[in-house]
């Protein structure tokens, strides 16, 4: 983080031509892990994995070998199978319910910060309601009444996205609007829709970018949390917070059925909040970068 | 300031309202019939239909919205369905186990966070700042419920240093107590310290360019002192405000503790209530952590005013 920011603060600013260069180990790294989870969950199905929910009773806890690599769990399913399928429900829940936050929060950000007034007002007045609750709770107390199942749960997370995303597109449209390229396009005519889609868009989306990262960073964590409290996904479907939560009971003889899907969850969410990180802090208009 | 104080009370009004009609409709809206569910499986058409009128469930909603409010007002908010106990005798039994834990982490967080900040700020860019800068940021993808289940291997499993799990009240065996309360509230502790180092931080380095500070050095002034007491007066409005932000946080932390660690507070109120469907009990929590996040905000608000005058004469 540290060098991340002073490369950025020092380097970046005056040769914006070096930036490619100047991100830094970590940040490829970063990439690398998430490039590395997405092609194993994409491509679970086809890998030569055991079934994550075929049990062995005979093989229970059973420690790394050949025939499975990372062990077995309690219940004598194989762990590394069990990780991947996992990654999959974490993944999907942390990539979906953001891209609902950022498309509704992002217009809606967009269109308060443009066209300001009472719309505006409303806008950010009824996001202020939905951001008078502790997010965990109010994502607690909906799922409990909805019923557990992803596709709820992804809702839930997604609107609970939408205050955040609206509030960085109303901030970055706001400054933007100002801004000669728009007063020019004003000038020649141009439609509303013209200039929201055409002109700022392309501007709003950098920002926006970044900060979904960090949103996926922040709802694989929110989902974790949940399932791991048995209020997530669905009881045979397991996520990682599933299993961190199986992996509990078993603390004192199997510690690693808790730690792998901990590391795999850790490593996934520090690689999203640090690309996201060293976007925001490419794409912040503060840095005066333009 | 009372100008200040009353407009920010007219505000508090409308999203009050906002607050308990959002709770009411969660709970009315969506699917599932409470009578159904109070019922269970002995469920007949004809003893749901006499529940439903009994409840007033058959009322339009707009009514049942009303009443229920009204109810609130009067400090009714409901009567469990399974205990019998009512939403507030729960909710006071719970409360002050949440409001010690999460003020003993407030306070650890504190303990953690701003000495590493005053260092990290005094020797910025050196080994030790860019050392501890890379930890808060990898701490930030902690989550609560991990640093949870390693706390409790580390001291509790392996260890065995400290309970896993388990609760005394503070009046009857206060040392018992805090034997209990180091673990959660260290959990919540660390989830905490590297928003309030990094914001900290980021202020005091700013704050050391400031002239005043050359001045003290050029005083003679000890570095201890310059750092401490001019340099950390000013930032102290931060702290406040960091505090308000990570308020929201920090109470869905706790939901998460209190059940990791079998901790009989509100948390495990509001989950207990879900795994057993005591919906009145679930609608009574949220109104009223809700409400509290609303007020605690509020008071935030009030108090950056009363430290920084700019606020209160709308300057900022």
């Amino acid at each position: 983080m540290a060098t991340l920011e002073l490369t950025i603060d020092e380097g970046v600013a005056a040769q914006p031509a070096k930036r490619g260069r100047r991100l830094g180990l970590l940040f490829w790294l970063a990439i690398g892990w998430m490039i590395f989870m997405f092609a194993v969950a994409i491509l679970a199905p086809v890998l030569p994995l055991p079934s994550p929910t075929d049990m062995d009773m005979l093989e229970r806890r059973a420690p790394f070998s050949m025939e499975h690599w990372l062990g077995t769990d309690g219940l004598g399913r194989d762990e590394l199978s069990r990780l991947i399928h996992g990654a999959r429900i974490s993944l999907v829940v942390g990539l979906c319910a953001p891209i609902i936050g950022l498309t509704l929060g992002g217009a809606l950000g967009m269109l308060a910060g443009y066209f300001r007034g009472r719309f505006e007002s409303l806008v950010v007045g009824s996001m202020d309601v939905l951001l008078a609750f502790p997010p965990l709770i109010l994502a607690l107390a909906v799922t409990a009444f909805l019923g557990q199942s992803i596709l709820n749960l992804t809702f839930i997370l997604g609107v609970l996205g939408i205050p955040a995303f609206m509030r960085v597109a109303r901030a970055a449209t706001l400054t933007l609007a100002r801004r000669e390229f728009v007063i020019a396009a004003q000038a020649l005519g141009a439609t509303h829709a013209r200039i929201l889609l055409r002109e700022l868009l392309p501007n709003v989306i950098l920002p926006l970018f970044a900060f979904f990262l960090l949103a996926v960073a922040v709802t694989i964590v929110v989902e974790g949390a949940l399932s791991f409290l048995g209020l997530g996904v669905p009881p045979p479907i397991s996520s990682w917070g599933t299993m961190i939560g199986e992996g509990r009971e078993s603390l004192d003889v199997a510690p690693r059925l808790a730690f792998l899907p901990a590391a795999a969850m850790f490593l996934t969410v520090l690689s999203f909040n640090l690309v996201g990180d060293t976007l925001r802090a490419l794409t912040d208009p503060r840095q005066g970068a333009l | 300031m009372a100008f200040f104080v009353a407009r920010r009370l007219l505000y508090l009004v409308p999203v009050l309202i906002a607050v308990s009609l959002l709770t009411f409709l969660i709970a009315s809206l969506l699917p599932g019939d409470l009578a159904y569910t109070i019922l269970g499986d002995q469920a007949t058409p004809e003893n749901v239909a006499a529940l439903r009128r009994d409840m007033g469930l058959d009322q339009p909603i707009w009514w049942r919205y009303l009443s229920w409010l009204g109810g609130v007002l009067q400090g009714d908010f409901g009567r469990s369905f399974r205990t019998g106990q009512t939403v507030l005798q729960a909710v006071a039994e719970r409360l002050p186990v949440s409001i010690e834990l999460m003020l003993l982490a407030q306070l650890g967080a504190l303990a953690i966070g701003v000495p590493l900040a005053i260092i990290c700020a005094a020797r910025s860019g050196g080994p030790f700042d860019r050392f501890m800068t890379g930890t808060a940021f990898g701490m930030l993808s902690v989550p609560t419920f991990l640093s949870a289940i390693l706390l409790i291997y580390f001291f509790a499993v392996e260890l065995r240093w400290l309970p896993a799990t388990g609760y005394v009240p503070f009046a009857e065996d206060p040392a018992g107590n805090l034997r209990f309360m180091v673990l959660p509230a260290l959990t919540l502790a660390l989830a905490e310290w590297p928003g309030i180092m990094r914001v900290l931080r980021s202020d005091m380095i700013a704050t050391l360019q400031e002239d005043y500070i050359a001045l003290a050095k050029a005083k003679g002034l000890k570095a201890s002192r310059i750092l401490f007491v001019h340099a950390l007066k000013p930032s102290s409005l931060t702290l406040v405000t960091i505090t308000g932000i990570n308020i929201g946080r920090l109470i869905g932390g706790t939901v998460i503790v209190e059940t990791i660690f079998a901790l009989p507070g509100i948390g495990r109120l509001l989950i207990g209530a879900i795994y057993t469907r005591d919906l009145i009990i679930l609608q009574g929590v949220v109104l009223l952590v809700g409400a509290g996040f609303v007020i605690v905000n509020f008071i935030v608000d009030l108090l950056y005013a009363v430290l920084d005058p700019r606020i209160r004469h709308g300057h900022a």
